[in-house]
């Protein structure tokens, strides 16, 4: 687990009968770790982007095409734990040359609280800056250091001066966590909320995957809301 | 300084023995010190910024001349260097700081000269959209480049932009966003003005990160600019273009 500390890593969970592949944003690698865990299976590996490309979702569609490309035939079946994360749709066309699915909605936001209640939230106020438990435990490199505000504090009202709070998202009760989604908020000088989401769509998600058999449904497609 | 063009600085070259602390602007020839300014824009130094406008100013150059060469020419040369991943977002803000401050001393001046404005443009975020960075920026290079801009900053719906327009009549109408979530709003505007019979009296730009030409085509916008600089030169060229086109017809 140490190495998925790192946002530039990326690590490989192998499974001990590897079948199915989970191919993860690794923003994200703990969740599908946990969930895995969660429901005992013991055939699905994880293998993770750099979590960093969280930052540059322009890189995300060739980051994906590459790893596939490089997997292609080693694993019975493959799913994207990614959503659409702010590729504008570019993600998509690379899955379906790779005939593979990816979780449903925008954004590890919407999947983790789930796509209809993040809705809900970013409509009562769109101006609101998010955090998952990835982003809290990595606020200071990521988004800190990340946008230049460790050497230029000047610049905070430029990055969040039309944000009024910061939700955070919280996949576990991480007390400490919790405390430094707080300090965040505080660092940036906004209001501060506290929702505990679980994991989400991420679960129904990856048992509809793993439970999939050739000839099943496919649902997870077509329900990005990115482009007109 | 060392540029992405390899280029070594003439001031630097010809004072090596100077450090910045000990740099005169006045001691600059006029040539030497636009340079200098290009490179204080580049480090975001927004007092040298203010400084050598004074100065410039004090010599004669008229308003727009700094303008456009000590001002805008500099932060073009930012704007290669962030699309070419040599420079990043906290650079790019420190530089439009800075040249945010030349603007202050020149714009009183450029109003009270009566220049001719190139044209008029209504720019603003698009509903649910509070991320106003590139926009601004955008912004910042169209006045720079002689338009008259009216912004209304961010999380605009449709009915803002309609009465702006009605209210300034401008040549262009820009959009922004930086969601994926959000730009689809951007259609909405646009059909909005089509349902309206008033699509074709403007020309309408969008922009933003997650956006590109194709996604500019699909809502039906003359063009996708992707940064301030591209968009500052595709609205003189549209506006120039359709100004020839109705003195043709």
């Amino acid at each position: 687990m140490q190495q998925l500390l790192h946002p530039d890593a990326e690590p490989v969970f192998e499974a001990e009968r590897p079948e199915v592949l989970v191919l993860a944003c690794g923003a994200i690698a703990r969740e599908v770790l946990a969930v895995i865990a969660m429901n005992g299976w013991e055939h699905v590996t994880v293998r993770c982007l750099p979590a960093k490309l969280h930052t540059t979702p322009r890189k995300i569609p060739a980051a994906v095409d590459h790893k596939l490309t490089e997997l292609a035939g080693r694993y019975e079946r493959t799913f994207v734990a990614y959503a659409d994360c702010g590729t504008a749709g570019a993600l998509e066309p690379v899955l379906e040359r790779h005939g593979v699915e990816r979780l449903p909605g925008a954004h590890c936001y919407g999947f983790l609280a789930g796509n209809d209640a993040w809705e809900a939230i970013q409509e009562q106020d769109p101006a609101t800056f998010y955090l998952t438990d990835f982003l809290a435990r990595h606020f200071e490199a990521l988004v800190w250091r990340g946008l230049g505000l460790d050497r230029h504090p000047e610049l905070l009202p430029d990055f969040f001066g039309n944000y009024r709070r910061l939700v955070y998202l919280a996949q576990t009760d991480d007390q400490g966590l919790l405390a430094r989604a707080q300090e965040a908020a505080q660092r940036l000088g906004l209001a501060f909320e506290h929702r505990r989401t679980g994991y989400g769509e991420l679960i129904p998600a990856l048992r509809r995957f793993v439970g999939h058999r050739e000839g099943g449904d496919s649902p997870l497609r077509g329900q990005s809301a990115t482009h007109a | 300084m060392f540029h992405a063009t390899g280029q070594f600085h003439d001031v630097a070259q010809t004072m090596p023995a100077m450090s910045d602390d000990d740099l005169d602007l006045n001691d600059l020839t006029d040539d030497e010190l636009v340079s200098q300014m290009h490179d204080d824009l580049y480090d975001g130094l927004a007092e040298e910024i203010v400084e050598g406008t004074n100065i410039l100013l004090e010599r004669g150059w008229p308003a727009e001349k700094v303008l456009s060469d000590a001002l805008v020419e500099g932060m073009r040369i930012v704007g290669i260097d962030f699309r070419d991943g040599i420079l990043f977002v906290p650079e790019v803000l420190l530089a439009a700081n800075a040249m945010k401050g030349g603007m202050a001393v020149l714009r009183p001046l450029l109003a009270e000269t009566g220049a001719e404005r190139v044209g008029t443009v209504v720019i603003g975020t698009v509903k649910g959209d509070i991320h106003d960075i590139g926009k601004n920026l955008v912004a910042m290079m169209l006045e720079g480049a002689g338009f008259e801009v009216i912004d209304l900053g961010i999380n605009n719906p449709v009915e803002s932009y309609l009465a702006a327009l009605e209210e300034h009549s401008p040549d262009i109408l820009g959009m922004s966003a930086l969601l994926t979530t959000t730009m689809p709003y951007m259609k909405v505007v646009i059909d909005t003005m089509v349902e309206q019979g008033i699509r074709d009296d403007y020309i309408v730009l969008v922009g933003g990160a997650p956006l590109n030409e194709e996604f500019g085509k699909a809502v039906g916008a003359d063009a996708y600019c992707r940064d301030a600089a591209v968009a500052a030169e595709t609205a003189q060229a549209l506006v120039l273009a359709r100004r020839a086109a109705a003195s043709a017809s």
